[in-house]
């Protein structure tokens, strides 16, 4: 076979099976994002402890994550982490290492949005006897997310995308559907442009919408 | 009356404070003493250090040397048999809930109502019920002027409704000792005098003590009982407004008097 063809009805018959993998990509993001965002708090509020030995360690831990490539890590988790005694299915392998590597660009986030309210927020808390753990949970963080939700939101796109890299830990997310049906009818065209237009669709509406979302919070600020 | 009221009766006593930031001494052994219900106006030009001896009074200043005293506990000391000890944070938070303060800024909480914002230091401060904390933010803002604007957030509030919300919110927690920092330099002129309105009501009404940094200077000679003049770091002048405002003895004062009364 030779050039480019494209059968719109063979195009249409792998739509269902398609939507089996899109089902499980939307899992590993949705359950991806929980652990990314939680995990990179938990990070951020060690590093501003400042806990001795704790602090520096996940501050190599974060470095280390971000250092090293996603699928590394993922093959790490795949394929030592069960030698170890350690076994979960691979999807939650795959979501939990989507998580620790997310988790580790949204503690920067977090930090930023933390630096950046301005001194006077927590010198009116202080002035005004809060707790420090109202000042945190009250007056800190809502405003600090609140600013960084649009890049929060980034985090969630990015981490759409590289979910197709589960498929290497045979995780049959949406690009492990398209590769199967491709082996099976040795016609890859349609199935592998479906796939990519589908990231594409997402990820594209996705950034517009944050985009929106950050001029709407500029005009109220 | 007297200019320096007697020490055992002092609300507020401040010895030999001062703050230095790196090669600059902003407050060079201040020694001052508040007496109950004493209104005290600051004036001195920029850099002079009095903002910051307002933040010192309520500890968001930690000064290098000194001893601050507010209702008979000490700030950033702890009384011990063996004399003073040094204390922390912990202490100091129970110590400053004698003192508020309002800020040249607001520092309003953005993502707060007006109510929400002045219930905040009664529900999480004082620990009071949301129904009493609702009660009494909703009279303090009414006090202010601003019944009609509970629900408010403060970007959809004016300077003046902004600033008033804040002095609501520092008036909850009922200090002994309130701290006006320049309250009215962040404002547009016509939005001022409802502002000065509500703190020169305060100041005739109310049994706090006063400290209140302005640039004012007919405001200060209407409210305060004394004036301090401060300059690099110092009070170089002190008394009643009528001496200090009206017939200066020191140059500087007379020199900084005159630059604010051209302005």
């Amino acid at each position: 076979m030779s050039g480019f063809h494209w059968e719109w009805a063979f195009a249409w018959s792998t739509v269902p099976q398609l939507a089996e993998g899109v089902v499980v990509t939307v899992i590993a993001t949705a359950a991806g994002s929980a652990i990314a965002f939680v995990l990179g708090l938990v990070w951020t509020f060690v590093r501003i402890a400042q806990i001795r030995l704790v602090t520096p360690a996940v501050w190599f831990f974060v470095q280390f994550i971000r250092g090293t490539p996603l699928l590394i890590q993922l093959y790490f988790l795949f394929y030592v982490l069960p030698t170890w005694g350690l076994t979960v299915s691979a999807l939650a392998t795959g979501i939990i290492g989507l998580g620790l590597f997310f988790s580790a660009y949204a503690t920067e986030i977090y930090r930023a949005g933390i630096e950046d309210l301005p001194a006077g927020q927590w010198e009116a808390a202080l002035a005004l006897g809060l707790p420090i753990r109202r000042v945190w949970t009250g007056i800190i963080l809502p405003q600090a997310i609140r600013a960084v939700l649009p890049m929060l939101g980034n985090i969630v796109v990015s981490m759409f995308k590289q979910t197709a890299l589960l498929s290497t830990i045979t995780v049959l997310e949406l690009l492990a559907h398209g590769m199967a049906i491709g082996q099976m009818t040795y016609r890859f065209v349609e199935p592998l442009t479906l796939v990519g237009a589908f990231y594409f669709a997402v990820s594209y509406l996705s950034a517009r919408a944050l985009r929106s979302l950050e001029t709407r919070d500029e005009v109220r600020a | 009356m007297k200019s320096v009221p007697d020490a055992n009766a002092a609300l507020l006593q401040m010895c030999g404070i001062s703050k230095t930031y790196g090669e600059r001494k902003i407050l060079d052994r201040i020694d001052l003493e508040v007496a109950p219900r004493e209104k005290v106006a600051i004036i001195g030009p920029s850099g002079s250090g009095k903002t910051t001896i307002l933040r010192t009074v309520i500890g968001l200043v930690k000064p290098d040397e000194g001893t601050i005293r507010i209702d008979g506990a000490y700030l950033w000391h702890e009384e011990t048999q063996g004399g003073l000890k040094p204390a922390g944070e912990r202490h100091a938070r129970k110590v400053r809930r004698a003192v508020g303060i309002v800020f040249q800024q607001f520092n309003l909480f953005p993502h707060m109502t007006a109510i929400e914002n002045v219930r905040e230091p009664l529900v999480h401060a004082l620990g009071l019920s949301r129904a009493e904390s609702d009660a009494r933010a909703n009279d303090l803002l009414t006090q202010v002027g601003l019944k009609d604007h509970l629900a408010k957030h403060p970007a959809q509030l004016s300077g003046g409704q902004q600033q008033r919300v804040a002095i609501a919110r520092s008036l909850a927690l009922k200090p002994k000792i309130m701290l006006f920092d320049e309250v009215t330099s962040a404002l547009d002129p016509e939005l001022v005098g409802e502002v000065l309105h509500v703190v020169r009501e305060l100041a005739h009404a109310s049994e706090m003590s006063m400290l209140i940094v302005t640039h004012e200077m007919a405001f200060a000679a209407d409210i305060a009982d004394r004036v301090l003049m401060f300059d690099q770091g110092t009070i170089v002048e002190e008394g009643p407004p009528a001496q200090v405002l009206k017939a200066p003895q020191n140059p500087r004062t007379r020199q900084f008097l005159r630059a604010v009364l051209e302005r």
